[in-house]
């Protein structure tokens, strides 16, 4: 039982770092159904960004405290302004166009960021400070759960509900459910569509870069190339949970990480991915929309 | 002034080529193949064994060469790829050497070995690392200047062993030809030598977080835990463990011996075990080598240099010893004679592996890998 809640823990853990990735995924995709390939590289941008400012505000010499706070905050803000433009350059252009060819334009440039972080810093895997706090009181249940574990579930958690409240109660949310259903009508009821769009990329990219800080710090390391098996990983929580979803994409998240480390825990780490994908193929034979899917309708 | 300069080269010009044709007439020279990739994509693995060879015979012809002979080199390309390896020997062989450096690649060096063997030509490798090439016996002309792949499993187990005295281990690997080749070589001679490995897996590299397979490793109560694969995921993995509690014994291999493991892993390398090449960079030889190639060839050399420097050693050493030129009284000299190279003091054992040279045990001591004595 003790070990059960060992690995049920650890799951829980991997699901919440899962979902902070996935939970941009499927804003993206709920609003313009674009599977966002470069999602995973902002998210690693977002972790180099807090890993050289965070350097620099250390050498000098401000506390701990403020340098989280700071490298956070304009890491979020250095990602935000990626994601705008990457939509800028290469989504907006291709509104309207066949789906695949704005799909072809995300793995496009979701190359392109991994070789520009690759040349203009380095190929090396780089230490990654934790500016997370250590909460001793957690000290007797280390073998449990840790610090930057309960930190991870915790922002986790409140984004998941922030996002949803942002989406059901204020207008910018009315907007972009209006984009979502029907871009053409929500245009001809007077939607601002492109600036609803460019508001949707600058959270999922502010997400990333709170995932990418956290996560970095949990795993100690970050090197240019982080960005795609986490994306991977996090694009099939998504699908999972139902793509579009917020709620799915946390469930998602969550399921994945679960079934993870228990069929890890109780019978091979060898097959971990392939963990995964059974149950992906399994719920979406069950639910073809994931989880928490809405059935899209025929349209007539 | 001019005609004095001029009549000064004359006689410089008359008088080495009278020299040289003294040398010339009184003996040939003893020719001596180096057989590797040169061309084509693993070049960069083959070219530092010509530059090696060239600068050890350059110094033993500026002494007078060996038994009285000059030393003359016969290079041959063979760019790695077994068919193009074969063609190479045979040119070599045509062309009357006495014995060959090469080749460079496991694979081309199997398919030309026959060939040495059937025309009775010792053959010291610089770099072929597959265990069978000395170990199955087939092919006594056979050495080589670097330890087998599976020299680095033998001393990793061997370690665990004697030296740790562990009795249970995890055994975790990257599911990579390294690493699993490194991990599954560990379990078997650590069986062999009683020891229970209680766990054997492999680990997606990359992934964000393994705490589940650390709570395995902490549910499986072993003492100690062998990692085949490389520093990433190593460093991964030292530090859930730590944070778990779990101080267990961490052995690792050559892909964690590296200074990028202690950068990114901090305070949690710190006791870390790691098998890696015996440190050479303090030895005399192996620096002044090294300045030689700048010197000639105005860069930093590059993969098995040292090695290929010491096997050119190592053979002209065990011609000059035997005094002779003749198969079996070289083979007696490579394995009876020592040799002062830039590995250190080598000679080779029965079956053709280096003797004093291979691969040691580190442990990340404030900081800093230390070899183990």
């Amino acid at each position: 039982m003790e070990y059960f809640l060992k690995l049920f823990l650890s799951g829980t853990a991997k699901g919440s770092i899962y979902a902070l990735i996935a939970l941009g995924y499927t804003m993206v995709y709920g609003i313009i159904q674009l599977i966002n390939f470069a999602h995973g590289e902002i998210y690693m941008i977002g972790g180099f960004t807090a890993l050289i400012l965070g350097g620099f505000f250390f050498s000098n010499g401000m506390p701990v405290g403020l340098v989280l706070v700071f490298s956070v905050l304009l890491s979020i803000m250095y990602a935000a302004a990626f994601g705008f433009t990457v939509e800028k350059i290469a989504y907006r252009p291709l509104r309207g166009k066949p789906r695949l060819s704005a799909l072809i334009s995300a793995i496009g440039v979701s190359m392109v960021l991994q070789n520009f972080v690759l040349l203009s810093q380095t190929e090396k895997f780089l230490s990654f400070p934790s500016y997370l706090p250590e909460f001793n009181w957690l000290q007797p249940y280390k073998a449990y759960i840790n610090s930057t574990q309960l930190i991870i579930l915790g922002v986790t958690a409140v984004i998941m509900v922030l996002l949803t409240l942002l989406i059901k109660f204020t207008r910018i949310g009315k907007a972009m459910r209006a984009t979502a259903q029907d871009m053409h009508m929500a245009q001809l009821v007077g939607v601002d569509v492109n600036q609803v769009i460019s508001v949707t990329f600058i959270i999922g990219s502010a997400l990333a870069a709170i995932g990418g800080v956290l996560i970095c710090s949990y795993m100690g390391q970050i090197n240019y190339y982080i960005g795609f098996i986490a994306g991977i990983k996090a694009f099939v929580a998504a699908v999972l949970g139902g793509i579009g979803s917020i709620p799915g994409a946390v469930l998602g998240s969550f399921v994945l990480g679960w079934t993870e480390s228990l069929g890890t825990g109780y019978i091979s780490s060898d097959y971990e991915d392939a963990f995964a994908f059974v149950i992906l193929i399994v719920i979406l034979l069950i639910k073809p929309d994931g989880i928490l899917g809405r059935t899209q309708r025929q349209k007539v | 002034m001019k005609r004095r300069t001029m009549v000064l080269v004359v006689f410089a010009t008359v008088s080495l080529l009278v020299l040289s044709g003294v040398q010339s007439v009184f003996a040939a020279p003893i020719k001596i193949g180096v057989a590797g990739a040169f061309t084509g994509d693993l070049a960069s693995y083959g070219l530092p064994t010509v530059n090696a060879a060239k600068l050890v015979v350059k110094d033993i012809n500026a002494k007078g060469g060996i038994n009285g002979q000059l030393v003359e080199l016969v290079i041959e390309d063979d760019q790695c790829k077994p068919e193009l390896a074969t063609n190479a020997a045979a040119k070599v062989v045509s062309a009357k050497v006495v014995a060959v450096i090469g080749h460079i690649c496991s694979g081309a060096t199997k398919a030309a070995l026959g060939i040495y063997k059937d025309s009775k030509l010792v053959t010291i490798s610089p770099s072929a690392t597959n265990p069978p090439l000395t170990q199955s016996g087939e092919y006594p002309n056979f050495f080589r200047t670097i330890a087998p792949d599976d020299a680095q499993a033998k001393l990793a187990a061997t370690f665990l062993t004697k030296t740790l005295k562990l009795k249970k281990i995890a055994v975790l690997h990257d599911k990579g030809d390294y690493g699993k080749g490194f991990a599954e070589l560990v379990k078997q001679y650590a069986e062999e030598n009683g020891v229970q490995v209680a766990l054997f897996e492999g680990i997606n590299p990359g992934a964000p977080d393994y705490s589940a397979v650390v709570n395995k490793i902490g549910n499986a109560k072993v003492d100690g835990v062998v990692w085949g694969g490389y520093h990433p995921e190593a460093s991964k993995l030292v530090q859930q463990m730590k944070d778990k509690g779990m101080n267990l014994a961490f052995i690792s291999d050559d892909g964690v011996k590296d200074n990028t493991f202690i950068e990114v892993a901090g305070k949690y390398a710190e006791g870390v075990y790691a098998t890696g090449p015996t440190d050479t960079s303090s030895n005399p030889l192996a620096i002044k080598a090294i300045e030689d190639h700048k010197k000639e060839f105005g860069s930093e050399p590059g993969a098995f240099f040292l090695n290929a420097y010491a096997a050119t050693q190592a053979l002209l050493n065990a011609i000059a010893k035997a005094k002779s030129t003749d198969y079996n009284k070289i083979v007696a000299a490579l394995q009876s004679e020592y040799v002062d190279t830039p590995l250190g003091h080598i000679s080779f054992d029965k079956r053709g592996d280096i003797v004093g040279f291979g691969f040691s045990v580190f442990q990340v001591k404030n900081g800093k890998y230390v070899e183990l004595k």
